[in-house]
């Protein structure tokens, strides 16, 4: 529990910082500290799944802001120090290549899943629930808090298309033709 | 001819969607409501409710439709469904835990079994269909409007 802990004190941190912090860029990279960390806290509580959705979606993110933040594009070389850049992605490379041969040998078999979970739901997934569909007794009873989930993707979904295509506040194209004509 | 027959697509259409709107909607409900006994539930049965909606409109054209369902309800039903699935999950506390599933059993292969999952099936079907029906009206009046604008 203690890394737990940890992980909390320093995503509490980071949020903090990045709340307070003046630079864009600063309070960005904050921001992308807090979700890595929260990637972590899902690892360490048994929800690899979980974590690696947030990975992605918290990469996709940060880049994303990142790219929104910054005004003008970086400088990006591609002369020079080809060779160093050459060997530190061979090493990287090589690196991630063999952990991931280490941990995969720790996945079950093909075609041989260990069906923990999914054996219990089975077995007494009639019994508990009462509901003869067993996907429904998953998806609104075992796991009804990621249905929760989904149905709060949707209804922010449903909010956003219907803020983008509303009539109220929205100005007509030579009003907008106007303004910058003046600025 | 009525003014009612100037709108929307020919009376070949008009004529087969009368028929077959109603049985679409039925359908739905059939799947909504038997979520918890045969594959189905909530997200397809509100799906298939918005889309006999939808039919509606392509074939009558939109004043038609909204006719059967404003845009005030649509967006009221939406609400009122997110607000309903979190109230289910809410009760739950009532006997101990989140999303407990708090009314009894029943026995099985009965339509009124399975406690709350038919409610959150009703709530989660309400959300779905009403959140696809506002999209899909948001977009067909966001064209009329700039289309008559250009006008």
């Amino acid at each position: 529990m203690l890394e737990l802990y940890i992980l909390l004190i320093f995503m509490i941190i980071a949020a903090v910082v990045a709340v307070e912090v003046k630079d864009l860029l600063s309070s960005v990279i904050a921001v992308g500290a807090v979700g890595l960390g929260l990637c972590i806290t899902f690892l360490v509580l048994k929800a690899p799944d979980v974590a690696i959705t947030q990975l992605v979606v918290e990469i996709l993110a940060l880049i994303i802001l990142i790219r929104a933040t910054l005004k003008k594009d970086l400088p990006f070389s591609t002369t020079g120090r080809w060779f160093l850049n050459t060997l530190i992605t061979l090493v990287f490379v090589a690196a991630f290549l063999s952990v991931a041969v280490y941990a995969l040998r720790d996945l079950p078999p093909f075609g041989e899943p260990l069906m923990r979970v999914a054996k219990t739901y089975l077995k007494e997934g009639l019994s508990e629930t009462g509901a003869a569909n067993l996907v429904g007794s998953v998806i609104l009873d075992y796991r009804a808090y990621d249905t929760l989930g989904e149905a709060t993707v949707l209804f922010t979904a449903v909010i956003g298309v219907l803020t983008l295509v509303r009539k109220v506040g929205r100005k007509k194209e030579a009003a907008v033709a106007r303004e910058e004509s003046d600025e | 001819m009525s003014r009612e027959h100037e709108q929307g697509m020919s009376v070949i259409v008009k004529t087969i969607t009368r028929l077959t709107v109603g049985l679409i909607l039925l359908y739905g409900i059939y799947i909504l409501v038997h979520g918890h006994i045969s594959p189905g539930g909530g997200f397809p049965g509100g799906i298939i409710i918005a889309l006999s909606f939808i039919h509606l409109m392509l074939a009558y054209g939109k004043d038609a439709a909204l006719k059967k369902l404003p845009r005030y309800v649509t967006s009221f039903l939406e609400g009122f469904g997110a607000l309903m699935f979190l109230a289910i999950a809410l009760l739950g506390f009532s006997g101990g835990y989140f999303f407990l599933n708090f009314i009894s059993k029943g026995e099985p292969f009965k339509l009124f079994s399975a406690g709350t999952i038919l409610l959150s099936n009703l709530a989660i079907s309400l959300k779905v269909g009403a959140g696809l029906f506002a999209i899909f009206v948001a977009l067909i009046l966001f064209r009329f409007d700039d289309e008559g604008e250009e006008e």
